[in-house]
């Protein structure tokens, strides 16, 4: 008997017949669907980061190209055709190309190929001519590649980027206050313009340099050095520096705004409106689920119609999400919102303020729709407490009120965070009813800043589950986005496990704060 | 309090079939159970219960399950108020006072009224909160009087000994049997003029059942005790009275010493016996 059997056979006793192998057998499938998924949409998601090396393809027809290999698929009769990412949009309009590989007549790694990323027309790949002045570029140059002075010439260019961007805070800023509340300060009047004019100087030294480019196939092009965000040499990368740039890069997705029709740039607005607008649905359910399972529980005779409430809310659970978005929308945002238009802001109509779909909305419809859940769990929770534990606060003189408070609701505290977790992991993941309350394409204002109220309800917000589907639909490049979407599903899956294990280590702690364990 | 009492007076309510039920004075009485009728939804669980429990005495309920014997110790501090179903008649006096009077408020008859149940229910705080939960509702105290009437509490319930050196640590890591005395330290901080105790040693194991019968004995002195047990050396050992229900009714009330040695009735001896189903 081989060890495998042998151990098989402990667990798995003969007498449970084919029934433990099918529960054990299904719980592996599930495992490894499971972890099949995320594996797929972590390597997908991560590998986007990776500055992969690029090619310079010779093709039989005697064009040359430059660009990243994407994928490979087989043709007919033992054909292979590969997906290549040529970028430089602004000379041949297309960033994708498709090649047999038997069309490929030389494939090489040059070290000095270069890919610049930038603010406009997306992604270059090709070779630097020179680092020149803006006054007389010359697009005949025959300079050699100088890699170190356009790395110069960029910190430069960085130097004085933050330069202006302190003297904005620091000067410019100040003053402007100073203005706003005294219109007739002289002083205040003439040193902002001479601030102004220092930006304006730093702002032309920064244009005043641009580089000399020249693609694959040797068309040249001038690009301004103040659009290359930037530059890097895949070929002449050590693996050290990959990681790096691969690590900055993880980090600018996770703390920048999105570029180019959310193909480009990073989720930030969209995590923290994820998280705020979650937050904040756990802020408003808590309260509601708690008062209205202690109600159901505790204070309601329990009767017939009791019963059927308790159904009910349970039947709410199963309401096709958009349903819950529909409502919101006729009743949160048209309804109330239009009211408090009406009321408050009326001289800022027509255009509404809370008329439509924001913050506070989308908040207040995922709250409603994870109501049903806090209820349940709360319920549940409270028919868990030992009748000992009330009759033994009773005892002692506690009013039903004082039992409640004192006894009852804190040791429940753990199953009302299970209603929140469950809330949470439903809530963060829904997309279709935001859609009809206060979701956007694009927002790169979050909804909190350093403006009075500080936090501003009113506001459409960027949601992660928004912006897969956006990015991976409603792009004008689906290919160039596909990399995003996954690196997005895999943040959103992060950031819901983040907030779960937040509550799961505040309901440890209750649960283990006095020792207090549930007993068999 | 009184040195001694009167032991064998005739009961004005005592039942044809019944044996003899011991009578005290109302005014040596703590409570006097009259004419108690008490139902379940409808089904009767207690009959015609009338009783007079003695002041400063052990007073033991014994009988079969389902006698009623809970029931009666529940049915004197109104822990049955909390279930819609139990309806009852006839009056039950605290210290003359009918316990189901509207002027009498129901969670200042409970602080008047502890009690001790069967499985030991600290509540999930520290040792010290536990005991103090009482004195929180009132309020009103300082957190030295406070402190003071905690120790006394957990010294008049023999477990301060065992835990003045960690009365911030959780009542649940105590022990099963220094957790049912946490909670009579828990019922004594209040001060209660009457203490009931549901079987209070039937979860516990044999040393912890001798400390709380101890406990009993020696706080007699301070207040009365009633005591609901299946045990019946517990109750011989105990209690100065003991009375004897079966299905509902009382069938027998008498000194403890009496009851067990010379009952009055077949049934009560076949009981005590042990020769009933």
């Amino acid at each position: 008997m081989s060890a495998w059997s042998e151990l098989a056979s402990q667990r798995l006793p003969r007498s449970e017949g084919p029934w433990a192998w099918l529960a054990a057998g299904s719980v592996a499938l599930s495992l490894l669907m499971l972890g099949g998924l995320l594996l797929l949409i972590a390597v997908r998601g991560l590998g986007h980061f990776w500055p992969a090396g690029v090619v310079q393809l010779e093709l039989e027809d005697g064009r040359a190209l430059a660009g990243r290999v994407v994928r490979e698929l087989p043709l007919e009769q033992g054909e292979r055709e590969r997906l290549y990412y040529t970028a430089n949009r602004d000379l041949d309009g297309q960033v994708w190309h498709w090649l047999a590989v038997s069309d490929i007549v030389a494939s090489e790694r040059p070290r000095d190929l270069l890919v610049l990323e930038r603010r406009f027309h997306g992604e270059f790949i090709g070779r630097l001519v020179e680092v020149g002045s803006v006054d007389f570029p010359d697009p005949t140059s025959t300079a050699t590649a100088d890699w170190n002075a356009l790395q110069a010439s960029l910190a430069e260019l960085q130097a004085l980027r933050s330069e202006r961007d302190r003297l904005r805070r620091e000067q410019l800023r100040p003053l402007i206050q100073q203005l706003d509340a005294d219109p007739r300060d002289a002083q205040a009047r003439r040193e902002l313009a001479a601030v102004n004019e220092r930006v304006r100087a730093l702002q032309h030294a920064m244009q005043g340099k641009v580089a000399i480019l020249e693609s694959a196939d040797g068309r040249r092009l001038v690009q301004p050095l103040d659009e290359i965000l930037r530059a890097w040499r895949p070929n002449a990368m050590t693996t050290g520096e990959k990681l790096t740039a691969w690590a900055r890069g993880v980090w600018r997705f996770l703390s920048e705004g999105p570029r180019d029709g959310n193909t480009a740039g990073g989720v930030w607005p969209a995590i923290f409106g994820t998280v705020l607008m979650v937050l904040l649905m756990s802020l408003l359910v808590a309260p509601f689920g708690v008062l209205a399972a202690v109600y159901l529980n505790e204070v309601a005779h329990q009767g017939r119609l009791t019963n059927l409430v308790r159904i009910s809310v349970r039947n709410l659970a199963g309401v096709p999400s958009i349903v819950y978005g529909v409502f919101g929308l006729g009743v949160f945002v048209y309804g109330v919102g239009g009211s408090l238009d009406e009321w408050f802001f009326s001289d800022e109509l027509p255009s509404p303020t809370f008329g439509t779909g924001g913050l506070l909305w989308a908040s207040l419809t995922l709250a409603l729709l994870t109501l049903p859940v806090v209820i349940v769990a709360t319920e549940e929770g409270l028919a868990r407490i030992p009748v000992q534990q009330r009759e033994g606060a009773l005892a002692l003189g506690a009013t039903r009120f004082e039992t409640l408070t004192r006894v009852i609701l804190p040791m429940t505290v753990p199953a009302m965070l299970t209603g929140v977790i469950l809330a949470i992991a439903r809530a963060a993941g829904e997309v279709a009813p935001l859609m009809l309350v206060g979701v956007a394409k694009l927002a790169p204002q979050v909804p909190v800043d350093a403006e009075f109220p500080f936090l501003h309800l009113e506001r459409k917000f960027m949601h992660l589950g928004y912006h897969i589907y956006d990015t991976a639909f409603h792009g004008n490049d689906v290919q160039a986005a596909l990399p995003l979407v996954y690196a997005t599903a895999l943040l959103l899956i992060g950031v819901i496990l983040v907030l779960n294990l937040t509550a799961i280590f505040l309901r440890h702690y209750f649960r283990t704060r006095h020792g207090y364990v549930p007993r068999q | 309090m009184r040195s001694t009492l009167p032991i064998s007076i005739p009961s004005r309510f005592q039942p044809a079939a019944s044996g003899s039920i011991i009578d005290f004075p109302a005014e040596a009485s703590c409570f006097q159970v009259e004419a108690l009728s008490l139902a379940y939804g409808g089904k009767p669980a207690l009959q015609e219960i009338s009783l007079r429990v003695p002041r400063h005495r052990v007073t033991a309920f014994i009988g079969p399950s389902g006698c009623g014997k809970s029931t009666l110790l529940r049915a004197l501090n109104r822990l049955h108020d909390l279930n819609e179903n139990v309806s009852h008649e006839g009056r039950i006096l605290l210290e003359g006072q009918d316990i189901h009077a509207p002027e009498v408020a129901v969670d200042e008859l409970r602080r008047r009224v502890g009690m001790v149940f069967q499985v030991p229910n600290p509540f999930p705080m520290s040792i010290y909160e536990n005991v103090a939960f009482g004195l929180r509702l009132q309020g009103g105290l300082t957190r030295r009087r406070m402190d003071d009437i905690v120790e006394w509490a957990l010294q008049a319930a023999a477990l301060w000994d065992e835990v003045k050196d960690r009365l911030r640590a959780s009542a649940w890591s105590l022990s099963g049997g220094q957790q049912q005395r946490l909670v009579i330290a828990r019922s004594l901080a209040v001060r209660p003029e009457v203490l009931l105790l549901d079987e209070p040693a039937s979860a516990l194991d044999p040393i912890s059942t001798l400390k709380i019968e101890e406990l009993i004995r020696g706080l007699k002195s301070q207040l009365t005790l009633i005591l609901v047990t299946h045990n019946m050396q517990q109750a011989a050992r105990v209690s100065d009275y003991t009375a004897f229900l079966q299905e509902g009714e009382l069938v027998e009330y008498a000194p403890t010493d009496i009851l067990f040695t010379n009952p009055t009735l077949r049934r009560t001896e076949n009981y005590i016996t042990g020769r009933m189903a």
